[in-house]
Order: C-alpha cells, then sequence, then structure tokens
C-alpha cells in the first residue's frame, strides 16, 4: 500500500475516534483524576476540598461499612434474581416464541424503559405501601405486614428495574445459538435437560455474564431504588455518596467512597469476563 | 419388499406435510444392512427431509419409518440407534475435539467409566485419523479436518445407521475426492449401514451401493449406480445423472423405428418397444463417436464442431447438429490418435448404435 494512501487512512481513522477520545477525556478521564486527588485530600472548613496528601479518608471508609454492605450484597444478589427471572424469559423468546411474534414480544420488554424509573419506583411504593398489599391482607386478617422499606422491597425494585437489560443480553446470545447444535446434541443421545445444560447453557453464557456484569455495575451506583423502597433504612453507596456531597460536603471522604467502588467494579469485571471467555472457549470476536 | 430384520431403514408410504407444502409423498424404499445408499436429487427434493425423518428432527405426516424393523413414529431423535454427520458439521464450539467426539458416550445410560469414555474416543479419532489432534479447539481446526471430527462423533456410538446430509460439500474437489474413498473404506470397515444425502451426481455414483433418484418429493428411481446411470427410467434421471442429449423424435412403424425432429430414421432401440406418439429421445455424450466427414461409415447425423474443451483425460466437443441443435460429444483421449482431435469449424458425422438410446414419451 502505498504511503501517502496509508497516511490519509489513518487521518480518517483520528477523526473518526476523535469525538469519543475527547468526550471521554473530558467527561470521564478529568472528573476520575480530580475525583482520585479529592480522596487523598481534607474537607475544607466551610465544607469542600482543601488540599492535602493523606490517608485519612479511605481511613474512614469503616464508618460506611454498612453502606457498602447493602451495596456489595444487594447488587450481586439483585443481579443474579435477574439472572433468574430474565433466562427464562429471553429463553422463550429466542427459541420457543413464534418468529411472528417475536418482534412484538421483544418489544414488550423494552416499553416500561419508555417510562421514567422514577414513575415506575413511586408506583411501586404505593403498591407495597400501607395502603397497597399490606392493605389487602389485613382484609384476609394478615394485620401489620411491613413491605416498603425493607431490603425485600429494595431487592423487588432492583429486579423489577433492572430486568430488561438482563434479558437483552441473554436473548442475543440465545437467538444466536446454532439450532443445529441442539439437534446435534439430540442426534448424539442426549435429553433435552442434558442438551441444556450441556450446549445451550454453556453457550448463553457470554450473554449471561455480559447481563450480570452490566446489570451489577449499575446496581453498584444504584440511588433511586434504595432512596424510594428502601426509605434510608435499606442504603447503598450511592445514597452515602449524595450524603457526603450535598448535604455534610466532605466531598474527600465521598471521593474516597467513589475511587474504592470504582476498583472493586473494575475487579469484578476483569474476574467475570475472564471467565466467560474461558467457559464459552471462543475467542473475544466471536462473542461480540 | 424384503422382511423387516434385513433392513435397517425401511420407508412405509411417508409423507410430510408443513402446512398446506407437501415437502416428500409416496415415499417407499428401504436400505439393506451394511449397505450404502444415496439420495440424489436437486435442492428441494425432499432428500434432507426424508433424512431428518430418520434422524427424528421431524416426523412423518403419514406412513412409517422403520429402523431395523421397529417403528419410529413418535421416538425422540435422542431414542433413535442412528447418528448423524450434519451438514456443515455442527460441532459444539465451546468443546475440544475429543470433548465432542465423546460428548455421545457420555450420554450413554448406564454411565460408561471415564478411563473407557477416553479410550473409545480416541479409538474413533484414530479411524478418522486425527489420533494427535483431541486437545485442539474446533475453530483450530481446518475444514477438512472439522469433516473428520464430525465423523468421529457420529460413529463412536456404533450407532445401526449413519446419516450423512452433504458431508462433502464444504471441501474442494481433491480433499472431497480424498473423503470418498475414506468414507467407502469406514464403512466397509465398520459395516453398518450408511445413508448420504447429496445433491452431487458424481458423489452419488462412486461412493453408493444403491441410489435413490428423487425428484418434486417423490422418488424417481432406486437401483445400484450403474443400473441409474444406464437405464435412466425417466428424463429426469437421465438429464440430473450425468450428462445428457435430448433429441425430439416421433415413434413410427409400430414402435420399430424412431423419426427425429430433422427426418433422421433410426431403428428403435432392441431393449425397448416404444409406444406410438412422440418421444423424447436421451443420449448419452461418450456414446457417439466423430467421424471425420468423408470418412467411410455409418454415421446418422451430421453437423460442424462449434466448441472444444480439453479435459485432459477426455475431450469434449459441442456439435451443433443440421436440423437438431448443440449435441455434446465426450471423447476418451485412449481412444483417439493425436490426428484424430477434430477442430471447431470441422464438418463431422455423429455415429451411435441405436441400442444407446433411451426412448421416453415426450
Amino acid at each position: 500500500m502505498p504511503v501517502a494512501t496509508n497516511t490519509k487512512r489513518n487521518l480518517v481513522t483520528a477523526a473518526l475516534v476523535a469525538p469519543a477520545a475527547a468526550w471521554l477525556m473530558i467527561f470521564l478521564v478529568l472528573p476520575f483524576i480530580a475525583m482520585l486527588v479529592f480522596a487523598f485530600g481534607e474537607r475544607a472548613p466551610e465544607g469542600g476540598y482543601q488540599a492535602a496528601f493523606t490517608f485519612a479518608q479511605f481511613a474512614r471508609l469503616p464508618t460506611r461499612a454498612a453502606a457498602f454492605w447493602n451495596t456489595m450484597v444487594l447488587a450481586p444478589v439483585g443481579a443474579l434474581v435477574c439472572l433468574l427471572v430474565a433466562y427464562p424469559v429471553a429463553y422463550y423468546l429466542a427459541v420457543k416464541a413464534n418468529p411472528r411474534y417475536r418482534l412484538i414480544l421483544v418489544s414488550l420488554v423494552v416499553v416500561p424503559f419508555w417510562t421514567s424509573l422514577l414513575v415506575r419506583t413511586y408506583a411501586w411504593m404505593y403498591i407495597l405501601g400501607s395502603r397497597g398489599i399490606p392493605n389487602l391482607l389485613s382484609m384476609i386478617g394478615l394485620e401489620d405486614v411491613r413491605l416498603l422499606n425493607t431490603p425485600g422491597a429494595v431487592l423487588l425494585g432492583i429486579v423489577y428495574g433492572y430486568l430488561p437489560l438482563m434479558i437483552m443480553p441473554i436473548y442475543v446470545s440465545l437467538e444466536k445459538l446454532d439450532r443445529r447444535l441442539l439437534e446435534a446434541s439430540a442426534d448424539l443421545g442426549a435429553k433435552p435437560v442434558s442438551t441444556f445444560f450441556g450446549v445451550t447453557l454453556p453457550l448463553s453464557l457470554p450473554g449471561v455474564m455480559t447481563g450480570v456484569a452490566l446489570v451489577t455495575i449499575l446496581l453498584l451506583g444504584e440511588y433511586l431504588i434504595p432512596q424510594l423502597l428502601g426509605g434510608g433504612k435499606v442504603f447503598f453507596i450511592g445514597n452515602a455518596l449524595v450524603d457526603l456531597f450535598l448535604q455534610s460536603r466532605n466531598w474527600p471522604f465521598g471521593s474516597a467512597i467513589a475511587v474504592t467502588l470504582v476498583a472493586v467494579v473494575v475487579v469484578i469485571l476483569m474476574v467475570a469476563m475472564r471467565i466467560a471467555f474461558r467457559v464459552a472457549g471462543t475467542r473475544q470476536v466471536d462473542l461480540v | 419388499m424384503t422382511s423387516a430384520s434385513t433392513n435397517d431403514i425401511e420407508f412405509r408410504s411417508v409423507a410430510k406435510r408443513y402446512g398446506s407444502v407437501t415437502a416428500v409423498s409416496d415415499i417407499n424404499f428401504a436400505v439393506p444392512k451394511g449397505a450404502f445408499m444415496a439420495l440424489l436429487g436437486p435442492s428441494g427434493c425432499g432428500k434432507t427431509t426424508c433424512l431428518r425423518m430418520i434422524g427424528g428432527f421431524e416426523q412423518p405426516s403419514e406412513g412409517t419409518v422403520y429402523i431395523s424393523g421397529e417403528a419410529m413414529n413418535g421416538v425422540a431423535a435422542y431414542r433413535r440407534p442412528v447418528n448423524m454427520v450434519f451438514q456443515q458439521y455442527a460441532l459444539f464450539p465451546h468443546l475440544d475435539v475429543e470433548q465432542n467426539v465423546s460428548y455421545g458416550l457420555r450420554q450413554m445410560r448406564p454411565r460408561i467409566a471415564g478411563a473407557e469414555i477416553t479410550r473409545r474416543a480416541q479409538e474413533a479419532l484414530e479411524m478418522v485419523r486425527l489420533g494427535g489432534f483431541g486437545k485442539r479447539r474446533i475453530h483450530e481446526m481446518s475444514g477438512g479436518q472439522q469433516q473428520r471430527v464430525a465423523l468421529a462423533r457420529a460413529i463412536v456410538n456404533k450407532p445401526k445407521v449413519l446419516l450423512l446430509d452433504e458431508p462433502l460439500a464444504a471441501l474442494d474437489k481433491k480433499l472431497r475426492t480424498a473423503m470418498q474413498i475414506e468414507l467407502q473404506t469406514l464403512q466397509r470397515e465398520l459395516g453398518i449401514t450408511f445413508v448420504l444425502v447429496t445433491h452431487d451426481q458424481e458423489e452419488a455414483l462412486s461412493m453408493s451401493d444403491f441410489v435413490c433418484v428423487m425428484n418434486a418429493g417423490r422418488i424417481v428411481q432406486v437401483g445400484p449406480p450403474q443400473e441409474i446411470y444406464d437405464r435412466p427410467a425417466s428424463l429426469f434421471v437421465a438429464d440430473f445423472v450425468g450428462k445428457t442429449n435430448r433429441i425430439a423424435a416421433t415413434v413410427d412403424n409400430g414402435g420399430a423405428s424412431l423419426v427425429f425432429a430433422d427426418g433422421t430414421r433410426i431403428a428403435s432401440p432392441a431393449t425397448a418397444t416404444p409406444s406410438a406418439g412422440s418421444a423424447m429421445v436421451a443420449l448419452r455424450p461418450e456414446a457417439i463417436s466423430l467421424k471425420r466427414n468423408g470418412a467411410a461409415g455409418t454415421a446418422a447425423l451430421s453437423g460442424t464442431v462449434t466448441h472444444r474443451i480439453f479435459l485432459g483425460s477426455s475431450v469434449e466437443y459441442s456439435v451443433d447438429v443440421d436440423g437438431l441443435g448443440d449435441f455434446l460429444v465426450t471423447a476418451d483421449r485412449r481412444a483417439l490418435g493425436d490426428s484424430d482431435l477434430v477442430e471447431p469449424g470441422d464438418k463431422v458425422g455423429l455415429a451411435f448404435d441405436p441400442n444407446a438410446l433411451h426412448v421416453f414419451p415426450a
């Protein structure tokens, strides 16, 4: 290839990449660096940030152990429950559903996303609140059932809110699954259950891992659902951050928590992806 | 029809419909134990549907498929004593070569010991000459190697019948010829019944003991390869299996002679007395010999050579026959001296034995 064409091609590539690169630089990398700097600083007397180099903020992390605990338990558990609900739905959509109605059914999964999560979570507040299900239960003699402001309510809200994000990647990986592999498995004497665990499930693992990683990561930063359905009793790191940045104006401590969270997310993501690629046994390019 | 016990596969009045579309109907044939049967036909003729009904991936709408004398209606694919080599192989991408091959063994109940599974998988891999490849990933194997893995995976369970769905279609010509020989050898070694689906007449003729020619959802002829080639039951078979020249003709003289469209009168073949009326006559290109004009002989037709295609061991001529149009003529080079090679533009006579003609009602 002539040199001139090569240079031209590089320029085109640069031009195409530039907007995204600039965007990520300004709105992701620079803020993250700022946060990293803040995390090693001190709270100014009137609130905000004051330059310093100290690990004091990280030393105070245990005081927010409850928020970390809730996040670290409810995010993966939420993602797992999400997975258990989403897999059969995705399986039905991709494998069992009549292809003629498939598109309609898939869009039904996505439609709730068109309305605000805030509104939908408010609806759950009413359903779970004293005038909702507990009210109905009291009619049949079950008094004083508390649903709202419990970990269960937060879990329910999480699963409800993030279900489509779990269904879609699993649906995509199942939809790509070569049906002849299922026939080959049956041909070799595998009963339907063995075929599912021997072929279908392993080959849909990239989708499962993507879904779990996606939902878990988003849940780690979740703020709205614990706020509304946990009523300040079941709070996440997200709630702690809002509290620290907006209420007590302790930016360095908030930054330390946020940085720690990012570190945790990165580790989880790396481990999950490694497992997914190993199990699927295909090259990375095949999975995208 | 022979008794069920000597046949590994038998179709009795089988039909398959998808909604209002009939894929195959009135299918009757039997494959004797240990035979190599080819289902041959153009795409969409229903041959794959038949194979899938043996495998258990489709259920017949009518009639019954028997495997070793047992009716298979409603029997699921995983309960049938047959295994299949799929088109494009359908190997499991998440398993390595040995795991692919041992997949069927691991489904056996009662379970087989792990060491025994490994031993049998190795044995199957040796049979297809892939001894050291057990730990390879599927995507690391070439097309020909994947073909062998699929074969090993299908024979490891020692099925009564091996089904092959266009197994060689994805291979290049040299490899395909080599695999044809290997498949034949394998079939003799294993002694199990093979049913092959193919649209390639050469593949069907070269490998199988019986060929079942299908067209538009029906069987048009069943027989040994030579019979199919030498005595085609219909114009379709004559056309589809091998190359053929078609000549429009009328039957005259109470069936004793044929009159070609150009007026040439020829004695009917001794083997058949065609019924009166118009007919279509088929003539194989290799049954015709070309005579240089002026040479003494009994040339029935004459024409001009328009093209010569040199194929190495043989030569194909396209000859524009006066009043009848283009004819294809194949000449074996051993039968020709170099001086016998006629050139485009040469006037030639076409001679053939009337007994080589196949007459079909038009």
